[in-house]
């Protein structure tokens, strides 16, 4: 789906979070607002995440996500957003291999 | 976020029109912000040059941190004319980030042997546009030389306000569509859009030499949407400056 002039609405985290907010969930969203070094995804990106722990999208292609969707559930919970660093300090966040040593910032709020 | 801003956002992302999602990250308040909206000040200027890169990013402006996540539809070449210089247009825009479609009804042209692996209609622009509407993002190059295949797509081109509208030929084969561009009710402004003869004056000689032109160009345009208005608006801008004075 290189390059798609239209949206992937399976996939589209956006669009599945407008999904799962219509069948009543509640949803958190999670963007990164900043990378230094080499990162593996693009500012901007999205990760969602539902209440149960259910997520689509990536903010990091895989290394952090388990820690963002449980950061998530507590931003639901709370209702109060929450600004999470990761770096390359972190032994847990990245995948063996993965020759990145960038760190990311990503805000994670409630959706409504 | 705000609900009814996501919804809003998903919807001008289903049309293929650019959007900028504006978080206060001090507060976590958020607004969607679409292409042509006018805003004022520091965060204005941060929003325009978002809308142009497409980059997202923060910005501090009136004390106050923003993060301005911009979403801008993928950029798309429709290339009217199964010829030559298409064979080598498609793979190059591809590889630049710009998906290519090719539109020629002589199906001696539109054949996949000449085109592997590129979205091609052996079909009427006419036909083809009913079906998959231009729109600001998407860049028309007309090349068949014919104007019974490429007027048509020009005109509906210049309607649609394709970021980038060429067409091959000749100074004096452009002379001859532009009459009949007006004739066919273009305005003057339109057809001034239209780049013609085709491509960055760059002495390309040979069709994929061209077909470096026209991408190159296509590129350009893309990269400066919006700034030719800006710069006309501080033209007059300093001329009423000096006439006060």
């Amino acid at each position: 789906m290189e390059n798609s002039i239209y949206l992937d609405e399976a996939r589209d985290p956006l669009i599945v979070a407008e999904g799962w907010m219509q069948d009543g969930k509640n949803v958190a969203i999670a963007t990164v607002v900043e990378t230094w070094g080499s990162a593996p995804r693009p500012v901007g990106s999205h990760l969602v995440i539902d209440a149960e722990g259910n997520f689509q999208g990536s903010v990091s292609g895989g290394c952090v996500e388990g820690a963002v969707v449980a950061e998530a559930v507590d931003v639901i919970e709370s209702g109060k957003a929450k600004m999470l660093e990761f770096g390359v300090a972190d032994e847990t966040a990245w995948r063996v291999g993965l020759s990145c040593g960038g760190r990311i910032k990503v805000y994670v709020e409630r959706l409504g | 976020m705000d609900p009814y801003a996501l919804k809003t956002l998903n919807t001008e992302r289903r049309a293929r029109r650019a959007a900028i999602l504006v978080t206060d990250l001090g507060d976590g308040r958020d607004r969607i912000v679409r292409e042509g909206d006018q805003v004022a000040g520091e965060l204005g200027a941060a929003i325009a040059k978002a809308f142009r890169t497409g980059n997202s990013g923060s910005v501090e402006a009136e004390g106050r941190t923003f993060f301005l996540n911009a979403y801008l539809p993928q950029p798309r070449l429709l290339v009217i004319g199964a010829v030559h210089i298409s064979q080598a247009l498609a793979p190059m825009a591809k590889i630049a980030g710009y998906p290519v479609e090719i539109v020629d009804p002589r199906t001696a042209f539109a054949t996949s042997d000449r085109f592997p692996d590129v979205a091609l209609h052996a079909e009427w622009p006419e036909d083809v546009l009913s079906r998959q509407p231009l729109d600001s993002y998407t860049a028309l190059a007309a090349v068949t030389h014919d104007p019974k295949i490429d007027d048509f797509a020009l005109k509906a081109a210049l309607d649609a306000n394709c970021f980038y509208v060429g067409a091959l030929g000749s100074r004096k084969t452009h002379a001859k569509r532009v009459e009949r561009l007006l004739a066919l009710g273009a305005t003057a402004d339109q057809i001034a859009r239209i780049h013609a003869p085709i491509g960055l004056d760059i002495g390309a000689a040979s069709p994929a030499e061209i077909a470096v032109a026209v991408l190159a160009q296509a590129i350009q345009a893309f990269r400066s949407r919006g700034l030719e208005a800006t710069a006309s608006a501080r033209k007059s801008e300093s001329i009423l400056e000096k006439h006060d004075a």
